[in-house]
């Protein structure tokens, strides 16, 4: 059962910092972020990225589905 | 293989908007606006403030281009790329007050940050000393990101709600189009034209302008761009504190590199505190006016830049951000809150700190329990 995030309507930081806070105490396992905005896909993608956590993102009704693992 | 694909969304692309910014801030005041003042989203929307007689400073009195092209760029952008979203409902009277707060800090100062940075980039050490004040209200904002700090969240809302901010841009934009060029000026209207809105400086830095289709131009690129990378300054100082992230960053560090050579290029750099344009060396209140606005951006999530191309997009919340920041521009001139070259207004520090006293009340009570 992979964790779960829910950031739709918030605005940055609070995405990534909540991303980053949770991945960081998960240490490895999977995370579903589920964001509104373009903005935030691509900064939480951009965060899990580089703290070496792999990425996919599904689109759907103008939100994204961000599957985090590692 | 990252995720993130294309241009905007990498390094080069934030790099490649900073140097754009900061050469075309460089170019538009050689074209004729005023000095280390190519691009300032503070002072380009007191000037609106003052054009529409928000206030009776009648040296910044001018319809920015500047402000409208980068609401419109980024509406462009946005619809190009499907990320035009209409939203609003994330506590928009704090956000008011913040952008309120915003603008009088920037205007102790001098300057919002894109300024603060290219005053720097013109030789200005007073921006130093602003830069400091900024990245220190950045860090107090931080404190309080990372003990709970949440507006909450924003909802859908009616795409038409999502376009009022560009229509209000658009409506400017004929109003100086009218006035300027197309002939219908309020002298040919009213009897006592003196008496009516639009004014427009006769002296002073709202005066100089450089030819509205280059400011206008140049900036629906700059909307273009920094709503594709995200561009943002007080993002930037904060990501680096926040979570040791250089991307915003590095955009910001080209910003001043392209300004600096181009300003160095077109002999625009003077290097020195003492008579600076448009700019004061009260140090206390150049660190304080500009940690206000440092904090009031964090707490808001977005430097005034940053909230124009949101608007753009149609964040609503970020509509009123900007609102209260050209509501914050005439308050600030007519309660005498507003620095002149001569130093801060007689309100000016009170202003400072009874701006982070309130934003220090918003920090502390808008927390969410873990």
């Amino acid at each position: 059962m992979a964790e779960k995030l829910d950031m739709r309507g918030l605005s940055c930081p609070q995405p990534v910092f909540d991303t980053k806070k949770k991945i960081e105490a998960m240490g490895s396992g999977t995370l579903e972020v589920l964001v509104d905005s373009g903005t935030s896909r691509d900064n939480v993608t951009r965060l899990a990225e580089n703290k070496g956590w792999s990425v996919s993102v599904k689109e759907q009704d103008g939100e994204f589905l961000l599957t985090l693992s590692k | 293989m990252s995720s993130l694909t294309g241009f905007f969304g990498s390094k080069k692309g934030m790099v490649a908007t900073g140097l754009f910014i900061g050469i075309a801030a460089a170019i538009l005041q050689k074209l004729g606006n005023p000095a280390n003042m190519g691009i300032c989203v503070a002072c380009m929307e007191r000037d609106i403030a003052g054009a529409l007689g928000f206030h009776r400073a009648a040296v910044v009195q001018y319809i920015r281009p500047e402000i409208i092209g980068f609401v419109l760029g980024s509406l462009i952008a946005a619809l190009a790329f499907r990320e035009f979203r209409a939203r609003s409902g994330s506590a928009p009277m704090v956000r008011f007050m913040l952008g309120f707060f915003a603008m009088v800090g920037a205007l102790v100062f001098l300057g919002c940050p894109w300024r603060a940075l290219l005053r720097l980039s013109g030789g200005d050490g007073n921006a130093i000393v602003g830069l400091a004040g900024l990245a220190a209200g950045v860090a107090v904002g931080v404190l309080f990101i990372r003990s709970g700090y949440s507006l909450g969240a924003s909802k859908k809302t009616y795409t038409a709600a999502g376009w009022l901010m560009p229509v209000i841009m658009i409506a400017l934009l004929l109003l100086l189009l009218g006035n300027t060029m197309w002939g219908a000026s309020k002298s040919l209207l009213y009897a006592e034209p003196e008496k009516f809105a639009p004014f427009f400086s006769e002296k002073g830095p709202g005066s100089q302008f450089a030819p509205v289709f280059v400011s206008l131009g140049v900036a629906l690129v700059i909307g273009f761009l920094a709503q594709r990378t995200r561009f943002c300054t007080m993002g930037a100082v904060r990501d680096v504190i926040l979570m040791r992230e250089m991307h915003l960053m590095s955009g910001v560090i080209a910003l001043v590199i392209g300004a600096l050579a181009a300003n160095l290029a077109l002999g625009q750099f003077t290097p020195g505190f003492a008579g600076q344009p448009v700019a004061h060396t009260a140090h206390v209140w150049n660190f304080g006016g500009m940690m206000l606005s440092g904090l009031a951006f964090a707490l808001a999530g977005g430097c005034p830049g940053r909230q124009l191309f949101l608007s753009g997009e149609g964040d609503g919340d970020a509509a009123i951000f900007v609102m209260g920041m050209i509501v914050g521009a005439g308050f600030a001139h007519n309660f005498a809150m507003a620095s002149s070259p001569a130093g801060p207004g007689l309100w000016g520090p009170a202003a400072v700190v009874a701006g982070l006293s309130a934003c220090v009340v918003i920090g502390f009570s808008m927390r969410q329990k873990a």
